[in-house]
């Protein structure tokens, strides 16, 4: 390289190897540069003290033990839905279908509980949903991932559509167990007898659904990393051609990843609507299997660290919620604070795979 | 640049312990933290009141009741500081989530706005005996067995009675000026009249055949269609549904629904050359259709508000089902637009006072028929569970009383005259 040349003022350059700890310390930086931001913000807009700001936050998601068991609850399902997504995103399989996959597999669960709640006993009530939703999940994912791997069709819009089959086919049966009669909602399924509804485990109404998910991230993980199954899938990511190369069976590959991971989005519908709502409606999924796709990528599909990410967006949401009630404000200053701390912690990824380096600074800095 | 980005990193960590170490130190900052429970009830200054509202106050059914809840706290004397706000909660597991964290905030009387927080409050309630709670316009209080747990409701049929007299007489106005044409008219000679409802249920219905008897009452050949756009807040779809109303030729179009995409879609076809004419619900309509607007059917919920906050400082118990119409001034029509009718102001005065004194009733059944018949029995509630009456008669001497047995509407017959273009 020509020195003496026009060197540009500052230059990008790709970074390996960077230690784990200094690329979280990285992620450290950005989170605390984000909370600065937004306490400057938050004085310039509104003249409320920042701190006492997120302090009203961390009521809101903890300030209670009932508080931190339903951020706890809404943690579990984000991740749920994230664990989901990550075999196929590591397959570099465009999944944004989850939204329709939780919504099937929520409805096989309400299904369920309508037609069994008083017939059969709770414990096979809930082995029977546990199945049922899981397959209704992995039949929405199977059906974008068979036409992707037998005519090539975009699984994008494919899953994107699904969403929109799944939505109207909720608001049918919506419509067909409404009560009361007309009001076009379903009301609390099975309020009088609770057949059907997640048990608490140990006096916690919210622990079987932490369970179950948790149970979830550790297979994942597992299957992931460490088996045979994963292995492929990392590969068929990386590239098809590579894996038909060394004999992968690569239709096989992702109509199976796509198995699992439908499934694993149905078992989050069934967590909503068993575990927590108790209800169907064209809401149930709420935009989170979108949602869901942030704390994925944020994880880099570490299902481990979804439980980080998830969190963290939880937490964001529930304060939100509280500094509006207390303060008064409406919900889009919180939603300012969300997008401030989402845009520092997704731009210091930047920052972990690129260096700057500036003019006349030495290459190895 | 490791210097200065070691420096920047120092700066930011100290800002960030900064902030935990405040929390840790002050935790009393924040008032809603759950040690401050009081004991609800036991005196009256520590009365605290949760409020749960479906949206927040940039709709109009949201801000009726923001309003009255604002007006019943200052003519009773509740403190600001003693509600707790909670807006924007879906109709899911958020209400009982927020309903049981009022409850560990202190809350000793938690109320909610909107039909679909029923089955939420209910859990709650059961869960909470120690806490009363309010389910705005539900139904199952009474049935639900649980002392803790009420309804109330308006009883706007009144005043969709009186909104329809309003329409009425513009009708007759239009139709003595020849402004009526054939195609405003079906084949049997009645002129079409439209209505853009919500959900098929009982609510709805009872609101659209009030306000169709009151155009009745003035205009004897009138006919209505009603198209439902399943949702309570739809603009855009209640404007499509009014359109679609007015180009079969519908002359007059109400509405069961909260937005003004109705009135908004008339003005339009109003400002366009076409004679139509609406009458709107809960807010006044005149700043989005004024020409076409003639009034809106309101609600007045400070009235119940202040009912019920009275009683909560008195430490009484709030009625289980409570419905009160224009005897309370619970009801009421919004300001007379200017397109209506010459002496509209003077019907209306006779009409209320008629209400009041109970020499009017709505739904005489002398007013209307079903299947050609005159209706002389209806079971308005349903113990078992299969969305039909079995107990609870509503007709006597001639009269189907509404919102008596029980504060929401049940008044669920399709009387003559009246077509659901799209009942699902």
């Amino acid at each position: 390289m020509n020195r003496k040349a026009t060197e540009p003022f500052v230059r990008i350059v790709k970074r390996d190897g960077l230690p784990l700890w200094h690329s979280w310390l990285i992620r450290l930086a950005a989170l605390a540069l984000a909370l600065a931001v937004c306490a400057a913000v938050i004085f310039a807009i509104v003249r409320l003290n920042p701190l006492r700001v997120y302090g009203a936050m961390w009521q809101g998601a903890f300030g209670s033990a009932k508080r931190g068991w339903i951020t706890l609850r809404d943690t579990m399902m984000l991740l749920c839905i994230g664990v989901g997504l990550a075999p196929a995103f590591k397959m570099r399989f465009w999944n944004i279908g989850a939204e329709g996959q939780i919504l099937v597999g929520g409805l096989a669960t309400a299904a369920c509980m309508i037609y069994f709640g008083s017939a059969i006993p709770t414990w096979a009530l809930l082995l029977l949903t546990f199945a049922v939703s899981a397959a209704a999940g992995a039949v929405w994912g199977v059906l974008p991932a068979f036409f992707k791997a037998r005519y090539g069709t975009n699984e994008t819009l494919f899953t994107l559509m699904m969403n929109y089959v799944a939505i109207q086919l909720t608001a049918f049966f919506v419509a067909k167990w409404e009560n009361p009669f007309g009001s076009n909602t379903v009301g609390i399924i099975n309020q009088t007898h609770k057949s059907g509804w997640f048990p608490a485990v140990f006096g916690q109404q919210y622990l079987l659904n932490a369970l179950l998910v948790l149970a979830l991230t550790v297979f994942v993980f597992i299957y992931l990393r460490y088996t045979k199954h994963g292995y492929e899938t990392a590969v068929v990511g990386e590239s098809e051609r590579t894996a038909r190369y060394i004999g992968i069976d690569v239709r096989r590959v992702i109509i199976r990843t796509m198995l699992l991971s439908g499934a694993i989005c149905g078992l989050a519908g069934f967590t909503a609507v068993a575990g927590a709502s108790h209800t169907i409606s064209t809401s149930t999924a709420g935009g989170r299997g979108f949602t869901a796709i942030i704390v994925a990528w944020l994880a880099r599909f570490n299902t481990f660290v979804m439980i980080l990410t998830a969190a963290l967006l939880v937490f964001l949401e529930k304060g939100a919620i509280q500094i509006a009630t207390q303060y008064n404000l409406n919900d889009y200053a919180s939603q300012m604070i969300t997008g401030i701390i989402l845009f520092f912690i997704l731009g210091s990824e930047f920052f972990i795979n690129y260096r700057l380096i500036f003019r006349g600074k030495k290459e190895a800095d | 640049m490791k210097k200065v980005l070691a420096l920047l990193l120092a700066l930011t960590l100290v800002f960030a312990l900064a902030a935990c170490g405040n929390q840790a130190a002050d935790p009393s900052s924040s008032p809603a933290g759950s040690k401050s429970s009081e004991s609800p009830g036991a005196e009256t200054s520590d009365v605290k009141i949760g409020v749960i509202l479906v949206h927040d106050e940039n709709t109009g059914y949201d801000f009726a009741h923001i309003e009255g809840i604002r007006q019943a706290a200052a003519a009773v004397g509740v403190s600001d500081d003693r509600i707790v706000w909670k807006y924007n909660v879906s109709e899911d597991e958020s209400c009982y989530d927020t309903a049981t964290d009022l409850v560990e905030q202190g809350c000793g009387y938690i109320f909610s706005d909107s039909y679909g927080h029923q089955s939420y409050m209910q859990q709650a309630a059961e869960e909470n005996p120690e806490v009363t709670f309010v389910a705005m316009t539900g139904d199952t209080a009474a049935l639900s067995g649980l002392s803790n747990f009420k309804n109330a409701f308006n009883d706007t049929f009144q005043s969709r009675y009186v909104s329809g007299v309003v329409a009425g007489l513009k009708l007759a106005e239009l139709v003595a000026n020849g402004e009526v044409k054939d195609a405003n008219k079906n084949a049997d000679g009645t002129i079409k009249t439209g209505y853009v409802g919500a959900f098929p249920y009982a609510e709805v219905v009872s609101g659209y055949t009030a306000f169709y008897l009151g155009v009745k009452s003035i205009v004897e050949n009138v006919a209505m269609s009603v198209t439902y756009t399943n949702s309570w807040y739809d603009p855009t779809a209640e404007a499509e549904a009014a359109n679609a109303l007015v180009s079969s030729g519908c002359i007059i179009i109400s509405q069961h629904a909260d937005s003004t995409g109705a009135p908004s879609a008339c003005q339009a076809l109003f400002d366009a050359g076409t004679t139509v004419y609406c009458v709107g619900y809960n807010i006044d309509m005149l700043s989005v259709a004024p020409d076409a607007a003639l009034t809106s059917a309101q609600n007045d919920w400070s009235v119940y508000y202040t009912y019920a906050f009275g009683r909560i400082l008195a430490g009484e118990e709030i009625a289980t089902d409570w419905a009160e119409g224009y005897n309370e001034g619970a009801v009421l029509i919004s300001e007379l637009g200017a397109s209506c009718a010459e002496g509209t102001a003077g019907k209306v005065a006779e009409i209320e006072a008629a209400i009041k004194d109970g020499s009017l009733n709505v739904f005489d059944t002398a007013s209307f028929t079903v299947g050609g018949e005159t209706v002389t029995s209806y079971l308005a509630l349903d113990t078992d569970g299969d969305w039909a009456g079995d107990t609870g008669e509503a007709i006597e001497n001639g009269v189907f009383s509404e919102s008596t047995l029980r504060s929401a509407p049940y008044f669920g017959l399709r009387i003559d005259g009246i077509t659901e273009l799209n009942a699902s």
